[in-house]
């Protein structure tokens, strides 16, 4: 048995790489092929869907449009919770474990919920297709969770050392920027993450809110159809595309993400 | 500066953590918070340092209140148990902080830090960050910031609690000297009755939130107010036997001895007698002494002394002996009441006599 200790984890990442493989293999086939018939590799490798992707505005805006709205919620769920993460740990307030509480709720709701009331309330104050309408209603379930995570690792820096600070003749504002924010720097990257992420994968709201000018790549994804039906080799190379940006973040706070899983607030 | 307390207390929720204390802290002054943890210690200092408001009574630096002045506009230094310093900054940057927040030019803060680094041993590593470097070391950082500050007031809250014995015979030797030049008054909070006698200075026995006896130390070791200051400034725990007083004779269990000289004046009747460990003896001594039979309920051996707890009446004691004492549990050992050590406490337990001829014991070996 001991030899083949291997066999397990080596099937459990085969199969969890087969759809990315599979994504992968698609999207440098053409059409035809896919529809064709089964095969593990592509038979007439292509990058056209690449290239079409790449250098078609009506395409790659997608994703900078995706990637400005989720950019703006990240900045603006991050600077908001912060403050309220902070006050979350250091002070005691009337129903202050209620309110902490009251924000994990937030997430219970589905987005789906909200899509009509951020539609019409955009609708009716001009926001409607901006990116900022898309990364504040991402704000929604991205703050609560902000808060939570941050509040965790607040909490495990000790309070003796924002005292000593001001012992020491910092101001609130100097000591926030100057000794704790680095401080808990690993905590505000994994929240950073964490805020992209999910609103990167955010589809429903992002796609109700907006029509042409913030329109998101997934949005566009959905506009393939063409009187020769689906270009499934275009589809598939934008979804690599999507799997990319997810791919780098992760990359840059790989070594801190465990810690934020081992707080247990994610 | 001179720091005042005026009939301070401090509640929080229900619980009173400082009951209506009120102290005059000189300047140059050195004085020790002595008392067992959650007697308020840090409570304390964290009122006189204006971490907290008190919730009455009033704080005065030179006769002036200072309660709501923000913590940062007063001349306070602190130095916690557990080592804190900013984990992200060099120890260059950790102990030049306060410095550089006050805005002082390039050159004198280089100088200071180097000085202090020098005075602390941490000079060869003022480019480490303090997460790097030993517990002793982390400590040492944090005095060296509280010493550059040349702050009016010092708050050393058990600074030297978390070190290893051999560090902390060092800096308890060097802190009342580093701080000492700077005219500053001197705070230090400890739950060691030996460590507040080799600092000497004053100290306040705090009990359950309120000082008991504030005082030169020897004195208040020597001659504490009351029953609950003797048993603050004593450790092992203090041994009391009720005696009883007729004439010029004291006795306890049966027997009795000549009474000493300081109680000739107190009218007969029931009073508390205190004895340190190393006043109970295992040994006859050279005067008279009541001798009690006792049973032996654990021996603790630290090479040099032996701590010998017994049993007797329903009563438990302590005695302190030299060497190594060879007694197993549950002997029955006779038990010496040495008389040239009684503290005499009266029904109320304010002190009514005590040994004019004290004598302070030897350090304890335990270092505990």
């Amino acid at each position: 048995m001991k030899h083949r200790r291997w066999l397990v984890p080596t099937l459990y990442i085969l199969f969890l790489m087969l759809p990315v493989y599979w994504l992968l293999n698609m999207s440098f086939k053409t059409t035809n092929e896919i529809l064709g018939g089964f095969s593990w590799f592509p038979a007439d490798f292509t990058v056209d869907s690449y290239v079409k992707i790449l250098t078609d505005p009506t395409w790659y805006m997608g994703y900078v449009n995706s990637i400005i709205y989720v950019v703006l919620n990240t900045v603006i769920s991050v600077s908001f919770a912060l403050p309220a993460a902070y006050a979350f740990s250091r002070y005691r307030f009337l129903g202050d474990k209620h309110l902490f509480f009251w924000l994990l709720t937030n997430r219970m709701a589905p987005p789906a919920v909200f899509a009509l009331p951020f539609l019409q309330l955009y609708s009716a104050m001009g926001l409607f297709d901006t990116h900022l309408a898309v990364a504040l209603s991402h704000c929604l379930f991205n703050i609560p969770l902000a808060v939570w995570i941050l509040e965790g690792f607040i909490s495990g820096v000790p309070r003796e050392i924002d005292e000593t600070a001001y012992l020491d003749g910092y101001s609130f504002p100097r000591f926030f920027t100057k000794i704790f924010m680095p401080l808990i720097g690993s905590g505000i990257g994994v929240t950073a993450f964490f805020c992209f992420m999910f609103s990167w994968v955010e589809l429903l709201l992002a796609k109700t809110l907006t029509s042409v000018e913030a329109k998101p790549i997934a949005a566009v994804m959905t506009r393939t159809a063409s009187t020769s039906g689906y270009e499934l080799g275009l589809l598939a190379a934008a979804g690599v595309l999507t799997i990319v940006p997810g791919a780098i973040v992760i990359y840059f706070v790989r070594n801190y993400i465990a810690k934020g899983f081992a707080m247990g607030r994610v | 500066m001179t720091l005042e307390l005026r009939n301070v207390s401090k509640s929080v929720g229900v619980e009173e953590h400082i009951r209506d204390v009120s102290l005059t802290l000189e300047k140059g002054s050195l004085n020790v918070l002595l008392g067992p943890t959650l007697s308020g210690k840090t409570s304390m200092m964290r009122l006189m340092a204006g971490l907290d408001r008190p919730t009455t009574g009033d704080i005065l630096v030179d006769g002036k209140s200072v309660v709501g002045m923000p913590v940062q506009k007063r001349q306070v230094a602190m130095v916690y148990q557990q080592f804190i310093n900013y984990p992200t900054l060099s120890v260059y940057e950790n102990i030049a902080s306060p410095m550089r927040v006050s805005g002082r030019d390039k050159g004198t803060i280089d100088k200071k830090v180097r000085a202090a680094a020098e005075l602390l041993k941490l000079t060869p590593f003022l480019d480490r960050t303090p997460l790097h470097l030993s517990g002793g070391q982390q400590q040492r950082t944090a005095i060296a910031r509280a010493l550059v500050k040349d702050a009016g007031l010092v708050l050393l809250d058990e600074p030297l609690a978390n070190l290893d014995y051999k560090l902390r015979e060092e800096l308890r030797v060097e802190l009342p000297r580093l701080f000492g030049e700077s005219g500053a008054i001197f705070v230090y909070a400890t739950t060691e009755p030996h460590e507040a006698l080799l600092l000497g200075g004053k100290t306040a026995t705090l009990s359950e939130g309120r000082v008991t006896q504030f005082g030169a130390t020897i004195d208040v070791y020597s001659r504490p107010a009351d029953l609950i200051t003797a048993q603050t400034f004593s450790d092992p725990p203090l041994n009391v036997v009720p005696m009883e007083k007729r004439g010029s004779q004291l006795s306890y269990d049966g027997k009795s001895i000549a009474a000493p000289a300081e109680t000739g004046g107190l009218p007969d009747g029931t009073y508390k007698v205190a004895i340190r460990p190393h006043h109970l003896l295992l040994r006859p001594p050279a005067g008279a002494a009541i001798q009690v039979e006792a049973s032996v309920s654990t021996t603790e051996i630290t090479g040099s002394e032996s701590f010998i707890h017994v049993e007797h009446d329903g009563l438990r004691w302590v005695a302190l002996t030299h060497g190594v004492h060879r007694v197993e549990i549950g002997d029955r050992v006779p038990v010496y009441l040495d008389p040239a050590g009684f503290l005499v406490f009266d029904e109320d337990e304010r002190l009514v006599a005590a040994p004019s001829s004290y004598v302070a014991p030897p350090r304890n070996a335990m270092g505990a």
